[in-house]
Parts: structure tokens; C-alpha cells; sequence
């Protein structure tokens, strides 16, 4: 299988990590956007490879950790309907809502099933004409599409018992709202390689201009990583900023026009709180008026209290790149996986997750083994 | 895997009055009586079970193993096994983690009321291969009926004892600075065969199962190297993390692996990246850890890829006096990270 060793390739890695000792003579703060990256940073240990006076700092580009507490305990509340199946991604089943999480729901009863598409959700409506199916569709721009068109198949199909409760965000809003936050600390951006292999990279050019900050467009894979790392680097010592494309193999300057297409036909852009940050104007998507009937939350007509978030969770400076998860004094303690105080340390892309998991920075990692 | 060629069934499936399985099976009246004559009793004949008592009496010699698990798999069928072989392999590999060789087991279903007796037929037969090929014995046996949605199809236990090699010295307290992790073949195998069948997860690939029964290879191992076989597990649930942590943990040694020598198979592999799971947490059968001496490490291996149980066998790490109480991966790039529990079940990643 050659997609996935040539990405990983040892010696290449290590040139990239040569090249960037050699190029980088000043301190530069850079932050890639999306969890998987943060993720593929921590578990490959390539933090630990780059030069001391680079430093990464974690976006907020994981949907787990920017959905907010209202919209987990939305999604409880339609769990815990009678008629409900409720179908999720594996990883929201485990963020705290106000009150509980999709997991204890789930444990006390409530039917919460975990699946990979949201078009399986519409094979279940199909399957259970009884019951009603709701579809939690949460993500940035990589899964709108195909949350779109679970809604179109099931409009097409008539299928009257689907819906799904919309929590999209979108990228270039969150990057705007920390960009114009005056204690940003951020040099350059790697942007988020599947949201561009989504909706191009138009969007970026004029972010790029109004901050003069430099944005590559890069992949997850450890090389993918420190090419990007490498060439925004190059970028911010020449004092230029540019859009680039590191992840050529799957991002056109346009993006995937069809899936822009559904996604338009569907949903459409509105305000948007983000766990941690609050609220955004035009940062996520809703389902629109023509589509109105698989909006779950007209639908079931939701009306539960808005929730505040657990004010001990440092959330919101975590994914504006403020402070790194270790600078938590509640980190590893009174939060942990197993008990989360936030989103950050649920999913496997939250950056305290990912610190907690694999991250050796502060351990003595000097082994040589064979 | 399982290998089909070598085992016919004896008879075709009986002819029961029934195409389910009923709650009157496990009433303990007559339907009870017929299912296990015409099935249980028939299949898995020997002289212990043909007793049909209360239990089964025996002799033993030696320092005695004993060991217990329930298997709840779903699916229960899935490509390369079935809940019944899984069921007997798992307690007969238990039991050869102690460095025992399996004699008797014990055998109890726990069944829902529905489900078809060609499913119970297939599985029966699927524990008799796994009982000839582990060259083990069931020797007594409980069979139970719940109702419709209280089970989920068949649950199976089983436990099982079995006399442990005059060699073996097997436990954690062993465990020293120097020795070397080795795994007996291909990482994640099971899990993701198992995944890969699951209610909305069909992906086309020809990933099977390994569930196999070791008991026959830790013998050889048992039978060369004897004490230099420090400790040994089976890593199923939650994977070889959960394995190297509890050792790191109750030693209070580093256990440091290197990720470019874990054995996996290409399919496997690109199957974890899709589905967004770390083979370090999928569930493993027929795969076993062993912790040796390190001048024992090598002749390990050499044995180990005679067999057919250990053809990919790997030195995939060793224990170490730096990092104390923690597990350290060497990433394929050359970077480090910590390997640590898993926290509750392992969820598929959004994007």
C-alpha cells in the first residue's frame, strides 16, 4: 500500500527537519488549523524535532472541541426522545453537555448509534419507518457535503422520518476571529488540508492580504507536516506572504465544485457559537428554507435552556494558540479523558487529548534502543 | 484463521424440531434434553461429558492453571471465525499465557430466544474444531434461554484448566532491565476483521481474523527456552497498549518500542488510518506477547518463524530503566511518543 509510507518516509522527514535548522534564525509562532494536524504532530513526535525557536500552536479546527455545550445537550435532548435513533461520529458521543454526555445517555438508555457516513443514517430511516432518525451533523466544510446530501437522498426519497441537527462550522471566520483578536500571537498558518480539498484555496488570498500572513495549505501525514512547516518558514524569513499549496495530491485552487454545490444547495451561512471562543457571525452552516423539513431542530420544535460552559476549562485560550494545554493547572489532574472538563481533552484531535496521550516534551527522550 | 480442510463434520445438522432456538430450550424439560442429545452432547463427545453429571471428575498432576472468560463478539460471525472457536481459543490461550497446556474446558451458552439453529449448528461445529485442534476437552456445560432483546444473539463462557509446563517461570516479577518485547505477528488483525463486518461498515478487503489456538507454540517455546520465557499475554481487548502499560505500570520499568518494527499487515494498516483507530488499541487473538531474556530473544525468534503461529514474529522492543512506569513508541520518522492507556472505548475519528 504506497499511499501511506512515502508520507512517511524516515530520511526525507529528516531532510525537512535539516533544511528548517538551517533556515530559521528567528523565533516564529505557527499554527496549524486542523486537529488531525495537531494530532499527526503529537503522535509522530515532530514537535520534539523542530528547531527550539518554533513553536506550534494548536487551531481550532477540531468540530468535537468547537461544538458547543448548548449543542451537546440538544443533541442529549433528541437522544432521549422516545422515537428517537440518534446517529453521531464516534467521537462526540464522549463531550460533556451540561448535564451529561451522548455516552450516558446512551448507557441510560437512549438510542445512540455511532456511524461513519450520514448516509447510513438515511438507510436506518428507510429501515425503521417508525421511528425518526436524526443525524448529528456536525464538522467543518470536509463533512458538509456529505451531510448535504444525506439530505438530498432522503428528500428524493421522501423519506419523511430524517433530519439532522446542523452544527457546521466554517474555517475562514475562526481564522479572521483570532487574527483580529489583539493578543494574537501568530505568524503563519497551516491550513487545514481536507477543508481546502473541499472549498479551494480562494478564500485564503484575501485573509492572507488584509494580514500579510503566510498560509500553506497542508496535508497530515509527518512529511505533509514539516514540508508545510518548512515552507511557511521560508516564507515568514523572506518576509513575504503568500497562499501556497503543499498538499497538491488532493487540493485544487478551486476546490471540489460539485460537493460546493451541494453543500449551497442545502445549508446556508449563519452565526455560530464555538465552544470556548463564543459567538462568530457567518462561521457555520444551517440547514436552509427549502430543506427547512430536515432541520431537527424545527422538527422537534427544541427549545432547552442555553448551557454556560465549565468556566475551569481554558478552551477558548487553548485554541486561540494563548497557552498550550501543559499551562492548564487543571490539566492532567482534575481533567483528564476519562473525566473531561472540556472538548479539548475528549476527542482524539483536541490538543489537550493529544498532549495527554503522546506528547513526551517534558520527558527525557534520549532513547536509542537498537 | 480457520483452515477448513482439515475438519468434515461427522454428520449433517441434525434434523431439530425447531428452526430457532425458544425459550422451552433452555427450560430444562424435554426441548433442553433434545438440543443437547441431538447436538451439545453428540458433537463434542469424549469420555468426561458422556458421563452427562453435574460435573465432571478427574485427576490432575502437576502445578495447575485456571483461567475464565465470556465472549460477547459481535458480529458472531466474522471472516475467518466464529464466536464458538473464539470462545474456546481465547481460554485455551489464556491458559498458555501461564504457560499451561489447556486439558479440560468448560462450556456455557447463554442464548436469545430466535436465534436459528443453523447459527447455533455452525457454532457447535466451530467449537469442536477449535476443541480438536487445541487438542483440549469440554468436560461439563450449562445452556441457557433468555428472552428476545435481553442477549444479544449468544453469549458463550467457558473456563478451563490446565497443567502448567515443568519450565515455565512466567511473571511480571521476572521482568528485568535488558529484556526484549517480542510479538508473535501481525498487529490488529482481529479487531479489524471484526470492524470491517460491523452493521454499517462494509469495506471490501479479505482481512481475517487470527484466532487461533497458541498453546502448541508456547509449548515449543517452553520446551527450548524455558525460564528465559519471562511473562507472556495475549493482547485482546484494548489492544498491545493496555498490555505494556499494566506491565510498565506494575513493574515501574519503561517499556520503549519501535512503531517500524511492529509487524502489520499492509490492509490492516491502511484500514486503521481510514477508520481513524490506532492499531496499538485493536483487539488481537492468536497474537501474543512474550517478554525474554535477551540472550534467549533471538533463538525465540528463530523458533517462533518455524511455526505457522509465529511466521512474522518481531524483537519489537525492551524494557528499559529510563522511563519508568511508561510506555515510549520511537515513531516511523524518528520522533517519540508516550503510549498510554486507552480511555473507554476507542471512537472513530469525524474527518
Amino acid at each position: 500500500m504506497k499511499f501511506l509510507s512515502e508520507y512517511r518516509d524516515p530520511e526525507l522527514a529528516q531532510e525537512y527537519v535539516k533544511e528548517l535548522h538551517r533556515i530559521t534564525t528567528r523565533p516564529w509562532t505557527l499554527m496549524e488549523i486542523c486537529g488531525g494536524q495537531t494530532h499527526s504532530l503529537v503522535k509522530n513526535g515532530i514537535l520534539d524535532m523542530l528547531p527550539k525557536n518554533i513553536t506550534m500552536v494548536h487551531g481550532p479546527g477540531c468540530p468535537v472541541c468547537v461544538t458547543s455545550v448548548s449543542v451537546i445537550d440538544e443533541a442529549v435532548w433528541l437522544a432521549e426522545q422516545s422515537n428517537v435513533i440518534l446517529c453521531s461520529f464516534g467521537d462526540m458521543l464522549r463531550v460533556p453537555g451540561s448535564k451529561k454526555s451522548l455516552l450516558e445517555a446512551k448507557a441510560s438508555g437512549a438510542d445512540v448509534r455511532i456511524l461513519y457516513s450520514p448516509l447510513e443514517a438515511v438507510e436506518l430511516a428507510k429501515q425503521n419507518p417508525n421511528k425518526q432518525v436524526v443525524f448529528f451533523a456536525v464538522g467543518f466544510e470536509t463533512t458538509a457535503p456529505a451531510n448535504a446530501l444525506s439530505v438530498v437522498h432522503a428528500a428524493q426519497q421522501e423519506i419523511t422520518n430524517y433530519s439532522i441537527l446542523a452544527s457546521h462550522v466554517l474555517v475562514p471566520p475562526a481564522m479572521e476571529a483570532i487574527l483580529s483578536d489583539k493578543e494574537n500571537i501568530i505568524d503563519a498558518f497551516l491550513a487545514a488540508g481536507h477543508v481546502c480539498t473541499i472549498m479551494g484555496m480562494e478564500e485564503y488570498y484575501p485573509v492572507a492580504e488584509k494580514y500579510q500572513i503566510p498560509i500553506v495549505v497542508t496535508g497530515f501525514e509527518p512529511v505533509d507536516l514539516l514540508q508545510g512547516i518548512l515552507m511557511a518558514v521560508k516564507q515568514l524569513e523572506k518576509g513575504v506572504f503568500e497562499v501556497e499549496n503543499q498538499y497538491a495530491r488532493s487540493v485544487l485552487r478551486e476546490g471540489n465544485l460539485m460537493a460546493q454545490q451541494t453543500i449551497q444547495k442545502v445549508f446556508e451561512v449563519s452565526d455560530r457559537v464555538w465552544r470556548g471562543i463564543g459567538s462568530i457571525p457567518q462561521s457555520g452552516y444551517e440547514v436552509n428554507e427549502k430543506y427547512k423539513s430536515f432541520n431537527a431542530r424545527l422538527k422537534f420544535n427544541i427549545d432547552i435552556p442555553f448551557a454556560e460552559e465549565n468556566k475551569e476549562c481554558i478552551s477558548g485560550d487553548i485554541m486561540k494558540g494563548l497557552k498550550k494545554p501543559k499551562q492548564c493547572s487543571n490539566f492532567g489532574n482534575k481533567c483528564k479523558p476519562e473525566h473531561p472538563l472540556g472538548a479539548p481533552m475528549v476527542s482524539s484531535e483536541g490538543a489537550c487529548a493529544a498532549y495527554y496521550h503522546y506528547s513526551v516534551a517534558s520527558e527525557d527522550v534520549t532513547i536509542n534502543i537498537f | 484463521m480457520t483452515d477448513t480442510t482439515t475438519f468434515q463434520l461427522s454428520c449433517p445438522m441434525p434434523k431439530f424440531d425447531f428452526d430457532v432456538i425458544t425459550l422451552g430450550h433452555g427450560s430444562g424439560g424435554l426441548l433442553t434434553h433434545r438440543l443437547l442429545q441431538s447436538g451439545v452432547f453428540d458433537v463434542l463427545k469424549n469420555e468426561l461429558l458422556d458421563q452427562q453429571h453435574d460435573g465432571a471428575s478427574f485427576e490432575l498432576n502437576g502445578r495447575t492453571a485456571f483461567s475464565t472468560d465470556s465472549y460477547v463478539i459481535s458480529p458472531i460471525f466474522f471472516p475467518g471465525g466464529n464466536i464458538g472457536e473464539l470462545a474456546i481459543y481465547g481460554t485455551v490461550n489464556d491458559l498458555a499465557m501461564c504457560g499451561a497446556a489447556a486439558k479440560y474446558l468448560s462450556l456455557s451458552f447463554i442464548i436469545e430466544e430466535g436465534l436459528s439453529m443453523e447459527a447455533f449448528w455452525t457454532i457447535l461445529n466451530g467449537i469442536k474444531q477449535a476443541v480438536n485442534k487445541s487438542g483440549v476437552s469440554i468436560v461439563t456445560g450449562d445452556t441457557k434461554v433468555v428472552e428476545k432483546g435481553k442477549g444479544d444473539q449468544i453469549f458463550i463462557n467457558t473456563s478451563g484448566i490446565g497443567i502448567i509446563h515443568p519450565n515455565a517461570a512466567i511473571h511480571h516479577n521476572r521482568i528485568s532491565v535488558g529484556d526484549k518485547i517480542i510479538l508473535s505477528g501481525n498487529l490488529a488483525q482481529h479487531g479489524i476483521a471484526i470492524m470491517s463486518k460491523r452493521q454499517g461498515l462494509t469495506f471490501e478487503t479479505d482481512i481475517v481474523s487470527d484466532t487461533i489456538n497458541l498453546n502448541h507454540t508456547i509449548k515449543l517455546l517452553l520446551d527450548l527456552l524455558g525460564n528465559k520465557i519471562k511473562f507472556l499475554r495475549d493482547p485482546t481487548r484494548g489492544g498491545l497498549a493496555s498490555v505494556l502499560n499494566e506491565l510498565a505500570e506494575l513493574r515501574k520499568l519503561g517499556f520503549v518500542i519501535e512503531q517500524s518494527l511492529i509487524p502489520m499487515d499492509e490492509q490492516v494498516e491502511g484500514a486503521c488510518e481510514m477508520l481513524g483507530l490506532d492499531p496499538l488499541y485493536v483487539a488481537n487473538e492468536g497474537l501474543f506477547v512474550a517478554i525474554v531474556a535477551a540472550d534467549a530473544a533471538d533463538a525465540a525468534i528463530e523458533l517462533l518463524h518455524k511455526d505457522a503461529n509465529g511466521i512474522n514474529a518481531c524483537i519489537i522492543g525492551e524494557v528499559t530503566a529510563t522511563h519508568p512506569g511508561k510506555v515510549m513508541m520511537k515513531s516511523s520518522i524518528g520522533g517519540h511518543r508516550i503510549v498510554g492507556y486507552l480511555t473507554g472505548e476507542q471512537l472513530p475519528r469525524i474527518c
